[in-house]
């Protein structure tokens, strides 16, 4: 299901595609599938916290989106986590803006 | 026998300014045999007669979801259209296509089109986009570039140029036109199709031309905010910061970056591989067998509007530093 519209057998998120030949995933493996969500969870977190957001895998097969007051949402795919994180704390999530990335750039 | 569809039906998206030619071409491709299990789903009945079995005409409407989610812009007649047609496929009520070209208005952009056939529940498991085929006028086309920003997303969207007029057409006009494009979308085949046959195998295989880099400097293009340019990158990229990176990207720039096409090096990975996007509508990421060459480094290229490029290769630079962070990270609490 697309999370942000609700329609039921919503779109395939290319950061999360199906196993099938010639397509590039690691959706094909159970162990690599698990590897790559935590990897996400870590990297995507050290974004989302500097908007005060957290985020944790949901299941294996969604992410939940949180503040750090407790105001959540569940999250199918990386594409549509952006627009969550906007809905949830009335920000712009802009990896271009200067700000952030020098923010980034100081976290490494 | 009874002819089988194919598991999906490739679709070809033919698009072009007003007047540019779009329906000669179309006459033309349904000439040759190679397209004669092809239906067309057409938006208006032109000057041009189309004498094909199957041409649907289509009254086309956007239907954006109220949510406003990009992802799910669906083309509501569109999506009506080919589910009528898959279905009358396959209770045989038409004779067996195997490939479906869709002709858009001149004003019209790509994106509401290609993202149907991804949104659509029904249609994603049917079909298949196959490229975009953009026609440009080789008379008015440099004009037209300038003029209307319509002419020009659909140039940067195209997966193959055709350039039409060009018997019409001198070369002073023909050669900054190609140039412009050339500069535009540097990934797009374009092919001179008024004088000589038509290369129908290389228009019809749209989208899995071989990947150019950009050669650097960037390719501005004068007088237009549209702008072509790569990022080359030596190191192995980490996939989870760049997914990370362009879904963040593109979820708040994504209607102004017209394309971003990408030959991978991905970190334990030994094999490239190719992503391709149309603003906020990326495709499924392909696995390819080997390098097309011996450089082996990664080369992103984008088109994009009205946006710095050195601050995308500036926030392409940080979240691969995250990358490389959070896999060192995981490494050691794997203890790998």
């Amino acid at each position: 299901m697309c999370a942000l519209c609700g329609s039921l057998g919503g779109d395939e998120d290319w950061t999360d595609a199906v196993a099938r030949e010639g397509v590039f995933t690691r959706n094909d493996d159970p162990a690599r599938r698990r590897r790559e969500r935590a990897r996400r969870v870590e990297v995507a977190s050290r974004v989302l916290k500097l908007y005060g957001l957290r985020l944790s895998d949901w299941q294996g097969a969604a992410f939940l989106l949180a503040t750090f007051t407790g105001k959540s949402e569940i999250v199918g795919d990386l594409s549509h986590l952006w627009a969550a994180a906007e809905r949830l704390t009335g920000a712009t999530c802009d990896p271009l803006d200067p700000d952030v990335l020098a923010r980034l750039d100081a976290d490494d | 026998m009874i002819e089988e569809a194919p598991a999906f039906t490739p679709v070809t998206l033919l698009t072009g300014f007003l007047g540019s030619g779009k329906t000669t071409l179309l006459r033309r491709l349904l000439g040759d045999p190679a397209l004669h299990d092809t239906a067309v789903i057409i938006n208006e009945f032109g000057e041009v007669a189309l004498d094909h079995l199957l041409v649907e005409r289509l009254d086309g409407e956007t239907v954006l979801l109220g949510s406003g989610c990009l992802c799910c812009t669906v083309r509501g007649e569109l999506a009506a259209t080919m589910r009528d047609l898959h279905s009358r496929r396959e209770r045989g009520a038409i004779p067996m296509f195997r490939r479906l070209v869709i002709e858009s208005t001149g004003l019209a952009d790509p994106f509401p089109v290609l993202s149907t056939l991804r949104a659509d529940p029904v249609l994603r498991h049917h079909f298949r986009a196959a490229g975009v085929v953009t026609t440009v006028d080789a008379v008015n086309g440099l004009a037209q570039l300038d003029r209307h920003v319509e002419s020009m997303r659909q140039a940067a969207m195209a997966d193959v140029i055709a350039l039409t007029k060009t018997d019409i057409a001198g070369d002073e006009a023909i050669m900054p036109l190609q140039a412009r494009l050339g500069a535009l979308n540097p990934q797009a085949p374009l092919f001179r199709i008024a004088d000589g046959p038509l290369p129908v195998n290389a228009l019809l295989a749209a989208g899995r031309s071989p990947f150019k880099a950009v050669g650097e400097p960037d390719g501005t293009i004068a007088h237009t905010k549209a702008r072509a340019f790569s990022i080359v990158v030596e190191e192995p990229i980490d996939w989870s910061s760049f997914g990370v990176w362009l879904t963040m990207l593109l979820n708040r720039h994504g209607t102004r970056i017209l394309r971003v096409k990408g030959l991978l090096a991905l970190r334990g990975e030994a094999r490239p591989v190719a992503v391709d996007g149309v603003q906020s509508l990326v495709h499924a990421p392909t696995h390819l067998e080997r390098w097309p060459d011996g450089d082996r480094r990664s080369k992103l290229v984008f088109i994009v509007e009205d946006l710095d490029p050195e601050l995308i290769r500036r926030s392409f630079a940080a979240f691969a530093r995250l990358g490389r962070a959070g896999t060192a990270a995981l490494a050691s609490a794997d203890g790998t």
